[in-house]
């Protein structure tokens, strides 16, 4: 059986724009990886705590909210915390380009903006996220 | 002052590039963990470890009989229960509060929840844990979405090595959810001590499940959704289908529960029944026969994956597809081709 590439799609935070990360999720599924959804309003803590239990390579965020800047940084860091700094965070939503800049010099290797390709997201994430090496 | 700003730039840059270098290599080299130690950490409960030896089981790495061998003295410590039903039943729902009852009586608790993968692109999405998010951060629960990886009873291929896994790392239970499409689900009832199959009125009704085969694996019925109309008639209907079955002195009989697991309601009445299933497995001498029979599902299957692979491996892989096409063109009977095959092991 072959490694499959897993990823966490998390709707962090308090709002209820849910389209995007669906959309992503059923991209991702049919581009034959496995998409672990958490659905809405997951604290940062809980993100991690299941990208671990679930062995995830990668975890995508989708934040319309604003609270980007909070929420990115705080996944990143408890990332650190639990030595799991090898997960890939990536994610979109609507995140302004200097904010982009900032969250991908704190570690988040991509954000996608609305009108982002669905092809164009599975071919980042088949390009820069990889299964464990046993 | 120029000159210094030309000289340090490129070193600096250098040192950039070098430090992503470094830190590539730092995340392959946390990535790979050597079995043993693995298996240490997840017998101290660290999850990722944990995660790491479901994932290599499910990949079927190269490591697995390693994994395995370094198992095999923790089978049996858990009590597994198996919840199956129809989609949009309540699985995850009810999962999610034997969950916390069993938290509250203080046992450690895994959950296998098992999600079908696509057909066409082999690609899933797995979506029980939106119903098991409050016990995320609880360090005592251990949650795992596993993809069904194309098959077809209604849990993947590793599912029953995953449940060693997590005996191995102290789960005292281990509730597994099938994928629940309905027909022909009966793997769950090898690999569980105790099968609860969730019935809802309305759908997937008491005439449904004896179609679906699933009234034989049933230890114990669960009525979910006893909230809405029709609860009472899907009870009387199915206690009425067990008192035509023929039982003898001693054999279990399938308790019939009502829940409501939206609102938490009839938890207790389904620990209850499953409590008293366990009693007789032990007292019947059952819960031994159960488990020979699940180790017997589990041995026969690793070993035709191993004939499987060996024949494909034959001839360097040609030796299927040249029997093959002698079969097509009619110059070899099948059964005679299956003999040639196996003779060359
Ligand atoms: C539809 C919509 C809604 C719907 C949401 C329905 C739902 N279930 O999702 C409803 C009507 C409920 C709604 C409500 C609100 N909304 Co609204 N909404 C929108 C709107 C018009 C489109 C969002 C959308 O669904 N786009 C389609 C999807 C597919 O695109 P997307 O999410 O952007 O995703 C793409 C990329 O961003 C990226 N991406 C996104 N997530 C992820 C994740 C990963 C892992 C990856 C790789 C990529 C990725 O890839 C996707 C594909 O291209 C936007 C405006 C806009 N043009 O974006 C406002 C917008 C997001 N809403 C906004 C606001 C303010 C609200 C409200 C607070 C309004 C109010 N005052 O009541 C409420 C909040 C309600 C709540 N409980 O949260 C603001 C947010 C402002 C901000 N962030 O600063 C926006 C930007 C409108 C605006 N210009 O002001 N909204
Ligand atoms: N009315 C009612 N709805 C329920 C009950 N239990 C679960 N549900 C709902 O049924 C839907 C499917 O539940 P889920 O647990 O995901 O079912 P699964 O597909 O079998 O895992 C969800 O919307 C639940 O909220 C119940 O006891 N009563
Ligand atoms: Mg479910």
């Amino acid at each position: 059986m072959q490694a499959r590439i897993r990823v966490v799609v998390a709707k962090p935070g308090l709002d209820g724009h849910d389209r995007g990360a669906k959309v992503v999720a059923r991209a991702l599924r049919d581009a034959g990886m496995e998409v672990v959804y958490t659905g809405l309003h997951q604290t940062p803590e809980q993100i991690v705590e299941t990208a671990i239990q679930e062995d995830a390579d990668a975890i995508g965020l989708s934040v319309l909210s604003g609270a980007h800047m909070t929420l990115f940084r705080r996944v990143i860091e408890l990332l650190a915390e639990r030595d799991a700094g090898d997960i890939v965070v990536f994610g979109g939503g609507i995140i302004p380009a200097d904010d982009i800049a900032e969250l991908e010099s704190l570690g988040v290797a991509k954000l996608f903006t609305p009108g982002a390709t669905t092809a164009s997201i599975i071919e980042w994430v088949r390009a820069n996220v990889t299964t464990p090496v046993a | 002052m120029s000159e210094r700003t030309e000289r340090e730039l490129p070193a600096e840059s250098g040192q950039t590039a070098e430090g992503h270098e470094s830190t590539r290599i730092r995340h392959r080299v946390s990535r790979r963990h050597d079995v043993p130690t693995l298996v240490a950490r997840a017998r101290e409960g660290d999850a990722r470890s944990v995660a790491r030896l479901i994932t290599l089981v499910e990949n079927g790495d190269p490591a697995l009989p390693e994994v395995a061998a370094a198992l095999a003295p923790y089978a049996g410590h858990a009590q597994v229960v198996g919840l199956t039903g129809s989609p949009g039943v309540g699985k995850s729902t009810t999962t999610n509060e034997l969950v916390k009852a069993l938290r509250a009586a203080g046992r450690r608790v895994g959950v296998l929840a098992v999600d079908p993968s696509s057909p066409f692109t082999g690609g899933a999405i797995l979506g029980d844990r939106i119903r098991m998010q409050e016990h995320t951060t609880d360090r005592g629960v251990y949650i795992r979405s596993m993809s069904s990886r194309g098959q077809l009873g209604g849990l993947s291929a590793a599912t029953p090595q995953a449940v060693r896994v997590l005996e191995g790392a102290g789960c005292e239970v281990i509730l597994v959810e099938t994928v629940g499409v309905g027909q022909a689900e009966v793997e769950i009832a090898s690999l569980a001590d105790t099968t609860l199959v969730l019935l809802a009125p309305g759908m997937g009704d008491a005439i449904q499940a004896v179609k679906a085969g699933v009234l034989e694996i049933a230890d114990v019925f669960v009525i979910n959704k006893a909230d809405r109309p029709g609860a009472d008639a899907t009870y009387r209907d199915i206690q009425g289908m067990l008192g035509l079955g023929e039982r003898a002195a001693g054999d279990w009989r399938p308790q019939v529960v009502r829940a409501t697991a939206v609102r938490a309601e009839g938890i207790d009445d389904v620990l209850t029944a499953i409590e008293k299933h366990r009693t007789w497995l032990e007292t019947s001498g059952n819960l031994t026969a159960r488990r020979e029979r699940r180790a017997s599902v589990e041995v026969e299957a690793i070993a035709l994956g191993t004939l499987r692979a060996r024949i494909g491996d034959l001839k360097h892989g040609t030796a299927l597809s040249t029997l093959a096409s002698a079969v097509a063109a009619g110059e070899i009977d099948p059964y005679a081709a299956a003999e040639d095959l196996i003779k060359g092991l």
